[in-house]
């Protein structure tokens, strides 16, 4: 990005002062890109920066039209919220649950099984998963509600052996969590797949050559040297995760009672259905620091640097 | 060169600013005093308040030369509704200047400054005085002043499947008196007719705010304690009434005289009851709304022609039969007018034209709604639209409203969960009211508890 622009010599340029000819550089490069940064300080920063006020406030959607600051209030109360804390508990679950055991693990499976299989059985594999990805949230949760629902397919399958029951209603969790890694499964499996065909074949022949079985080639060989995509693949799914709604609310609601309330569920109850902004955005920035130490524990397993 | 590039950058931030600004503030402004803007929720099947504004906006412009009426339908659920009005109504630029309101959210509108008192006018409209005393007092604030004019309620009641009833020798017209009689009616449905489910009683957050209120309160209102306090201004806990009230819960769910619990907590339920359970005879006991009808009449969801023939009334009688024997409950919808409305009068002219006798009688007739201008009420055309009219017209005599304060909706959820708790027995009723009451107190604080 820094040498591309070709510099004209400081005489044709009629200038003579070189700090004020850089900070004119600087300034002119940065002309094109203003559009684009005005946009996302309106759009994007805004927002972010408003709703980081609003946690410190009493804010309500309706009701007391006055907006006090309040200080850690909100997070206080927090604290002493049992049904926060039991949100953050199933939030935690879903998220371990579904994307880094679920997703990835499964994720990686699919891609190493997938390696040097032929054609037909990848596109064939690699339609299916991603047919799964490709499905809108919406549509995807409402799939599995009426697969679980006590007349459901499911239901109708498990007719004979008398397992019949609401699976929505006996185990929500495991059935959000059993969704969530349908769906997003085909990720991990596309971030693992282009990891993989970068490990160079002489690595695998060498260690052959010296009597590696497959599992210490897979530990000592491949794992290593696709670190980093496990990282970021863990990052990414971990946050998309960590915000998950629609499929929750399409399929549970929350419920039975608050037993699949995951917090960004919460906060929606929270914020749009008791009005309660500040409260709801207080949490937001609670579930953002829940995604940073997340992200450090990963790093800190995962060393980037050898 | 710089010169240049200094005048670009100004430009492009100008036309960028001009562009934002374009698109965040047009919609819905009323800079323009000539123009009159209505909010209103359409969706689904709702489609009768759409119908009659747009006849409205054809009269008004055509009375008032010069006046353009600008109608926003709100396409939302009813709580999105309600969300994404308080959006509007949060700036003036996009605050309506007439707008559709849930009686039980006016109190928390008037606080948060969203409508203008509607007094003054009032006074000078000849038609105010034939609106009852109960609807009059639907969207009266703290100040006591009137901040919006009704434009029909509901009633709940009992209705039950008469075919159902005649094959379990039970009396038909059926006519509890206590709720044990209404607990042994649906007793002796389940000894007599396995497989029909004898009794739904709303219950639980799957349900939403139709066990709070078809549900729990048309038992806590049967008793001698209620929700709220009006003389003290204190929400109450820890009563009989509300004890006993959840106790009614634990034998209908207990002894399996309602849904199974894994159905009846399933937010899709009140649909699945509606299209399947009762036009398939099913259920033999349903305790719901006075619109109830509307999903089966041609134009409805499920059209079930019978359903006048199968399906009779009842009112819910109150606890042990006590006076007035009988009781309901009542919401309903008023139309206000936009505390940033520039030209109150202008606003408030079109409220009286869209609630005039004609334009009521439509509404209420099409809506399926309980008319609240007496001369509407008295006008053969309604009373012969529909069957159940005049039974839930009677039932506004007994009925209650809900307490319209801003923690209601706080308070209507620590109900379910309480109920929830009772029909899954995860709790005793005592354990859930024990729960509840320090529910409330959070959510009001202390001081505005009582019990």
């Amino acid at each position: 990005m820094t040498a591309t622009t070709p510099t004209l010599p400081p005489a044709v340029r009629g200038d003579t002062s070189a700090p004020r000819r850089d900070r004119g550089r600087g300034l002119r490069r940065l002309v094109p890109l203003l559009p684009a940064l005005v946009l996302l300080a309106l759009f994007f920063a805004g927002p972010m920066l408003w709703s980081v006020y609003t946690a410190f406030t009493d804010a309500a959607l309706s009701g007391s039209g006055a907006v006090e600051f309040v200080g850690l209030a909100n997070f206080d109360r927090m604290l002493h919220d049992p049904a926060f804390w039991n949100s953050i508990l199933l939030t935690l679950i879903f998220v371990v649950g579904s994307a880094v055991i679920g997703q990835n693990t499964l994720g990686l499976l699919l891609a190493l099984l997938m390696r040097g299989r032929n054609r037909v059985t990848r596109n064939v594999v690699n339609g299916l998963v991603l047919a799964a990805w490709a499905v809108p949230e919406t549509v995807a949760g409402f799939c599995w509600y009426a697969f679980l629902h006590r007349t459901g397919t499911l239901n109708e399958l498990l007719q004979h052996v008398g397992l019949s029951q609401n699976w929505l209603y006996t185990a929500p969790m495991v059935a959000v969590i059993f969704a969530n890694v349908w769906r997003g499964t085909a990720f991990s499996m596309l971030v693992y797949d282009a990891a993989l065909s970068d490990v160079p074949p002489e690595l695998m022949e060498a260690a052959s050559i010296d009597g590696a079985s497959g599992w210490q080639k897979l530990r000592y060989v491949t794992l290593p040297l696709i670190r980093r995509s496990i990282v970021s693949n863990l990052m990414l799914i971990t946050l998309q995760t960590l915000a998950a709604f629609g499929l929750i609310f399409v399929m549970t609601g929350g419920g039975p009672g608050n037993a699949s309330q995951t917090t960004p569920l919460y906060m929606y109850e929270q914020s749009f259905k008791f009005y309660e902004l500040s409260y709801g955005t207080a949490m937001a920035l609670v579930l953002l620091v829940v995604g940073a130490l997340f992200s450090a524990i990963y790093l800190r397993l995962i060393r980037l640097e050898d | 060169m710089q010169r240049r590039s200094t005048a670009l950058l100004a430009g492009l931030l100008t036309l960028t600013l001009s562009a934002t600004t374009a698109c965040s503030g047009g919609s819905g402004g009323d800079s323009d005093a000539k123009t009159l803007t209505v909010a209103y929720q359409k969706f689904g099947t709702f489609i009768q308040m759409d119908d009659l504004m747009n006849k409205v906006k054809g009269e008004y412009e055509a009375a008032h030369q010069g006046w353009t009426v600008k109608l926003v339908p709100i396409e939302a659920s009813e709580n999105d509704y309600y969300t994404k009005l308080t959006l509007m109504n949060r700036s003036p630029n996009t605050a309506p200047d007439i707008l559709y309101e849930d009686t039980f959210l006016v109190n928390t509108d008037i606080q948060a400054g969203f409508l203008a008192p509607l007094d003054d006018y009032l006074g000078k409209w000849a038609d105010w005085s034939q609106f009852t005393d109960a609807s009059k007092a639907a969207a009266k604030g703290l100040d006591g002043k009137i901040y919006g004019v009704p434009m029909g309620t509901d009633t709940r009641a009992l209705w039950y499947n008469k075919d159902l009833f005649a094959k379990a020798g039970l009396p038909v017209p059926w006519q509890p008196k206590t709720w044990d009689e209404v607990l042994s009616a649906a007793r002796t449905i389940k000894q007599k007719l396995p497989g029909v489910i004898p009794m739904n009683v709303f219950s639980g957050k799957g349900a939403g705010e139709a066990a709070s209120m078809q549900g729990f309160e048309m038992l806590l209102y049967g008793t001698a304690d209620t929700l709220y306090d009006e003389s003290s201004k204190k929400w109450l806990v820890n009563t009989p009434g509300f004890l006993d009230s959840l106790n009614f819960i634990k034998t209908v769910y207990g002894e399996k005289l309602g849904p199974e619990v894994q159905d009846a907590l399933d937010p899709n339920f009140g649909t699945r009851l509606n299209s399947e359970l009762i036009p398939e005879n099913k259920i033999a006991i349903d305790l719901n709304g006075s619109w109830q009808s509307g999903n089966w009449i041609e134009t409805g969801a499920k059209p079930w022609p019978e359903w006048s023939k199968v399906l009779g009334q009842a009112p819910m009688p109150t606890q042990n039969g006590q006076a007035p024997g009988s009781t309901s409950m009542s919401g309903g919808w008023v139309l206000s007018v936009g505390s940033h409305a520039e030209d109150k009068q202008a606003a408030f002219d079109y409220v009286s034209l869209a609630l005039n006798k004609e334009n009521s009688l439509a509404y209420d007739i099409a809506a399926g709604q309980i008319a609240e201008r007496k001369d509407v009420a008295e006008d053969p055309k309604y009373l012969n639209s529909n069957p159940t009219l005049r039974f839930f017209t009677d039932l506004v005599q007994v009925t209650h409203f809900r307490p319209a304060y801003p923690e209601y909706p706080r308070v209507s959820n620590a109900i379910q969960v309480a109920m929830e708790a009772v029909m899954t027995g995860q709790a005793t009723p005592e354990q859930a009211m024990a729960t509840y009451g320090d529910e409330v107190k959070a959510a009001v604080g202390p001081d505005k508890v009582s019990g």
